[in-house]
């Protein structure tokens, strides 16, 4: 098989296997974050229709970092991203406490443009989410809300992102052809193109591998990797093996009586190898959760 | 040790399964047949074309069709924009357990359930008299709007609640405003809905009988204008049959023609339902 069975849980370096995506060691990743906070939560709370689902998270998100969100079911982590882009405003009789700020802006401030706020951070979810039109219109919809109407410039953004997440050479002649057609990882790829068109600085990811097959999860995945350092990423995932891979900094959520708490946060060395917390250790080693 | 089946339980629920499925579609043929069987001889493209002659007796059912289509034109020409506005309204500005939405919905399934005759009477009075449009083409038109109404607002709305939730997070997470979000994204989502409801309405529309008597009228002449009375088909066939000695084969040459045009629609509707809810079979 060529797979060293590794000593114990916490040092798994498994080799090349045979057919399978080269294993990114998180070690080797290349120092692309700088630790200066990109955007900090302060006591944030959520409750849904006055019972609480996320309690008093304090974490410092690094500028430039990939920081994977893990934990169990129900433990916030979707809610705790949504505060971030305020979709949490969409659902009703939920309730933000807290306090969360991007640089030095207020997020949960009534003031604040949450249109504009939305354009600076680009969200994709579980689901491919493209709209039924064509591919071309998928990109231009958000292009067009945001005042640019100019053709060259529209076709230009369009093919700058599309090679940035490698769909070009796959939808360059149909790009009126239905967005729906595309497979499951291209539709994937097609919906972070639409996140990047509008330029963002912050990506927001909720399980953007988990509805895809291995091979499409992959090159999402490596995708996602090679966009470490312009943004900054949040990525929620159920896959341990690939918060191990890919992510810079880790933070670890958990429901405690039925609520979601931060219970570590630290780099992904850090978390992997010297867990602090005891439920962080069992949940990595795969004896709880 | 596995419960044997009684085979006499067995048979009698099959056979009772079998029966009554049977005799639903039998009735069915039955009618087709009788109606096929005695429309079919009179057929032609003159009848189509020509206009009645002796009170309908004779000549064809041109005039009728004109009136038809123009009666259902102004039905669907207003019911269509109001159904579109309220169904956005229900879906998208207001919780599904509000109380003003679930007083609105209660309502318009309450009206979904009364009588044409009932809504033939209000547009009498209303349309006919109050607003003073008389025994129109007008008239008729806008009471069948009100008729379908209903309907249409019920599966627009349903069409608009069928699309994934994911479908507005995305959008808004794009930083899209409500009204782009709603023009642009949902509402290409709901077209296929829309259309299914559409047409569901306009054979309702198209059979609709009682509702017209009192607000379109009987003339069967060619109308000149929406404010003429116009004779809509099913009026017709109701008045061959029942008021005119000799009328039958025509009313079941007419009849043969509204049951097509019945059937072209909800075969239509059918059609788009398969081939527009599953977008992801069309070839890439």
């Amino acid at each position: 098989m060529g797979y060293s069975k590794p000593s114990s849980g916490l040092t798994l370096k498994p080799d090349k296997q045979p057919g399978f995506r080269p294993w990114l060691p998180y070690q080797q990743n290349a120092p692309c974050c700088e630790p200066v906070p990109h955007i900090q939560a302060n006591g944030l709370g959520v409750t849904y229709q006055g019972s609480p689902a996320l309690q008093n998270v304090t974490l410092n998100i690094n500028r430039g970092c990939l920081t994977a969100i893990v934990g169990p079911s129900g433990c916030g982590k979707t809610s705790f991203l949504m505060c971030v882009n305020r979709l949490t405003d969409l659902i009703p009789s939920c309730q933000v406490s807290g306090a969360l700020r991007i640089n030095e802006m207020d997020v949960l401030a009534s003031t604040t443009q949450v249109l504009n706020l939305r354009r600076m951070v680009g969200m994709i979810f579980q689901k491919p989410t493209v709209f039924p039109f064509s591919i071309r219109k998928n990109l231009e919809l958000p292009l067009r809300e945001y005042g640019i109407t100019d053709h060259s410039t529209l076709s230009q953004r369009i093919e700058t992102v599309f090679t940035q997440v490698g769909l070009w050479n796959e939808v360059k002649d149909r790009l009126n052809h239905p967005a729906q057609a595309l497979s499951g990882g291209q539709q994937q790829r097609l919906c972070l193109a639409r996140a990047l068109v509008l330029s963002p600085k912050i990506l927001l990811l909720d399980e953007p591998c988990s509805a895809l097959d291995p091979l499409s999860s992959g090159v999402v995945e490596d995708l996602i990797v090679s966009l470490r350092g312009q943004y900054t990423i949040l990525i929620v995932t159920h896959n341990l093996a690939q918060a191990r891979r890919i992510a810079d900094d880790v933070a670890f959520f958990w429901p405690l009586n039925g609520v979601g708490h931060l219970i570590e946060h630290g780099t992904a060395q850090d978390i992997f190898e010297s867990p602090k917390d005891q439920l962080t250790a069992a949940y990595i080693a795969g004896t709880r959760g | 040790m596995k419960p044997q089946p009684n085979s006499l339980q067995e048979f009698g629920s099959t056979a009772l399964v079998w029966g009554t499925a049977g005799l639903v579609t039998l009735t069915f043929l039955w009618l087709l047949g009788d109606i096929l069987a005695h429309g079919l001889p009179q057929l032609s493209w003159t009848f189509v074309f020509a206009s009645p002659e002796n009170a309908g007796r004779e000549g064809g059912i041109g005039s009728i069709l004109v009136s038809t289509g123009l009666i259902i034109g102004v039905c669907m020409a207003v019911a269509l924009p109001i159904a579109l506005g309220t169904a956005i309204f229900l879906a998208e500005y207001f919780r599904y357990d509000w109380v003003l939405g679930r007083v609105l919905r209660g309502s318009l399934d309450v009206l979904a359930g009364v009588p044409s005759i009932v809504f033939g009477l209000f547009g009498n009075a209303v349309f006919c008299y109050a607003l003073g449009l008389g025994f129109s083409i007008l008239s008729g038109g806008l009471t069948l709007a009100c008729m379908v109404l209903p309907l249409l607002i019920r599966t627009t709305e349903e069409s608009f609640r069928m699309i994934p939730v994911e479908h507005r997070l995305s959008a808004a997470a794009l930083g899209l405003s409500k009204p782009t979000t709603i023009l642009s994204v949902l509402l290409p989502s709901a077209i296929p809905g829309l259309l299914v409801g559409f047409i569901l309405s306009l054979g309702r529309a198209l059979a609709e009988t009682a509702a017209l008597i009192f607000t379109s009228g009987y003339v069967d002449r060619m109308p000149d204008s929406f404010l003429d009375s116009g004779r809509a088909l099913s009026v017709h066939i109701y008045d061959l049959a029942m008021n005119v000695a000799g009328g039958n084969p025509n009313a079941y040459a007419t009849a043969v023609i509204l049951v097509s045009l019945l059937l072209l629609a909800n075969l239509f509707s059918l059609w788009i339902a398969e081939r527009w809810a599953t977008p992801n079979r069309l070839p890439a």
